[in-house]
């Protein structure tokens, strides 16, 4: 154990060995290392990130698909009942035809009816002419008579009806 | 060893102990230590440094992760004691680390092997442990003392820290300047001398188990039983202590590392 000028060469190669290490070794490998960490730590909040964003997108989604099945059901409903509504109308105009048609043909009905019996009631007339025309044996002046022969075709339509 | 071996277990230690040397008094050189601590050195560092120079930030290899993991190891030692920029002291530390692990590793080498290959170039000494040299620890604590004087300037300044030499601990009475300066004194030198003293120690005295246990099989004496149980007892004594040295020069370069950063911090903090 004797101290020598060794010590001054160690102290050198110490001090040496020293500033290598601060300058060149350390400052790379501590930057490496925490800009690895930054990066580590910047992937794990884009991670997180993402996954609030996915489940943020899910929930959309959902509200999305239950809007439209909403709307969806909303619309088929709406058709319901404009169907109902078409068929509801289609009837009463159906049956408003129906009735008018029904109308016309008994108007004409009557009208024919009336002619008819107009027809009938000169028919009549002329019959009843013609038979008392043939009891009297003689020509009966249908003008002269004419309110007699009304009062029998009237009398005649009476007992028929 | 050159030429014949030692003539007995005396010169065999005492030729292990010798340090090849070169000048004259104080201005003696220890070649052997010089060489040894500056291979260390150079081997330690280029290691880290074929890390450091291919650093980034992506995915490391298997060498860079391994160096990432000695740096961070580290800086948390530093971390946890020293609480201002690390950007000196952490390096620092991880120098003193792995010189010093480097230099007692060279402990692990067979021990006559290194003295062999000397031979092979003409030299009669080779001390192969750099550590086991008081010079180099005493340099290394000397180092380190500068450093924490350095930091305790930065941190107080110049007046501050020579103020602080003479009223602290017992208090600035004019009376107390004396023994206060003495215990700082005593507080101040007795670190380096630990710092050496622990370090050279260990290291000393681990060398010297390793040649007491080399002197088991040294004297073979061909095949008989007390030559047998000698060499058993080299071959048992020899792996158990080399085992166990793989803790001690692991351990000492830890402590030697800490104490540094926990004397530095000691002295940048504030009585």
């Amino acid at each position: 154990m004797n101290i020598n000028a060794t010590i001054i060469g160690q102290a050198i190669v110490f001090t040496i060995l020293i500033w290598f290490s601060v300058k060149f070794i350390w400052p790379p490998l501590l930057k490496a290392i925490e800009d690895r960490q930054k990066k580590i730590a910047d992937g794990l909040a884009a991670a997180e990130r993402g996954q609030k964003e996915l489940s943020q997108a899910s929930g959309d989604a959902q509200s999305i698909v239950n809007e439209a099945r909403e709307k969806a059901l909303k619309i088929v409903d709406q058709a319901n009942r404009r169907s109902n509504e078409i068929i509801e109308e289609a009837r009463a105009t159906a049956i408003a035809e129906g009735q008018r048609l029904v109308g016309d043909a008994r108007q004409e009905v009557a009208l024919e009816q009336s002619r008819a019996r107009d027809a009938l009631r000169k028919d009549v007339a002329q019959l009843a002419v013609a038979g008392a025309s043939r009891l009297l044996e003689r020509e009966i002046d249908a003008k002269a008579h004419a309110d007699l022969i009304e009062k029998l075709a009237r009398e005649i339509e009476g007992a028929k009806a | 060893m050159a030429g014949q071996g030692p003539a007995n277990s005396t010169e065999y230690i005492t030729h292990h102990l010798t340090h090849l040397k070169v000048g004259e008094g104080f201005w003696t050189i220890h070649v052997d230590t010089m060489f040894m601590s500056v291979l260390m050195g150079v081997l330690s560092l280029g290691l880290f440094w074929m890390a450091a120079r291919k650093a980034s930030a992506g995915v490391p290899g298997k060498w860079q992760a391994f160096v990432e993991m000695v740096v961070e190891f580290v800086d948390t030692q530093v971390k946890e004691v020293f609480h201002l920029d690390r950007r000196f002291l952490a390096p620092v530390a991880l120098t003193i680390f792995l010189w010093v692990f480097f230099m007692n590793a060279m402990d692990l080498l067979p021990l006559d092997v290194p003295g062999v290959i000397a031979g092979w170039f003409g030299l009669h000494y080779w001390r192969v442990v750099p550590t086991a040299d008081v010079n180099t620890t005493f340099a290394m604590s000397i180092t380190v003392l500068v450093i924490v004087i350095a930091f305790s300037f930065k941190a107080k300044g110049v007046g501050g820290y020579v103020h602080e030499l003479f009223t602290a601990p017992f208090g600035s009475n004019p009376v107390l300047w004396i023994p206060n300066f003495l215990l700082n004194l005593v507080e101040l030198l007795s670190k380096p001398v630990s710092l050496a003293m622990r370090l050279f120690g260990n290291m000393y005295a681990g060398e010297l188990v390793f040649m007491l246990i080399a002197l088991l099989g040294a004297s073979w004496a061909g095949f008989t039983f007390g030559s047998g149980l000698s060499m058993i007892g080299q071959i048992l004594a020899g792996s158990a202590w080399a085992i166990f040295h793989i803790l001690i020069i692991t351990l000492q370069a830890f402590i030697f590392m800490v104490l540094t950063i926990v004397y530095t911090a000691m002295a940048t903090e504030h009585h």
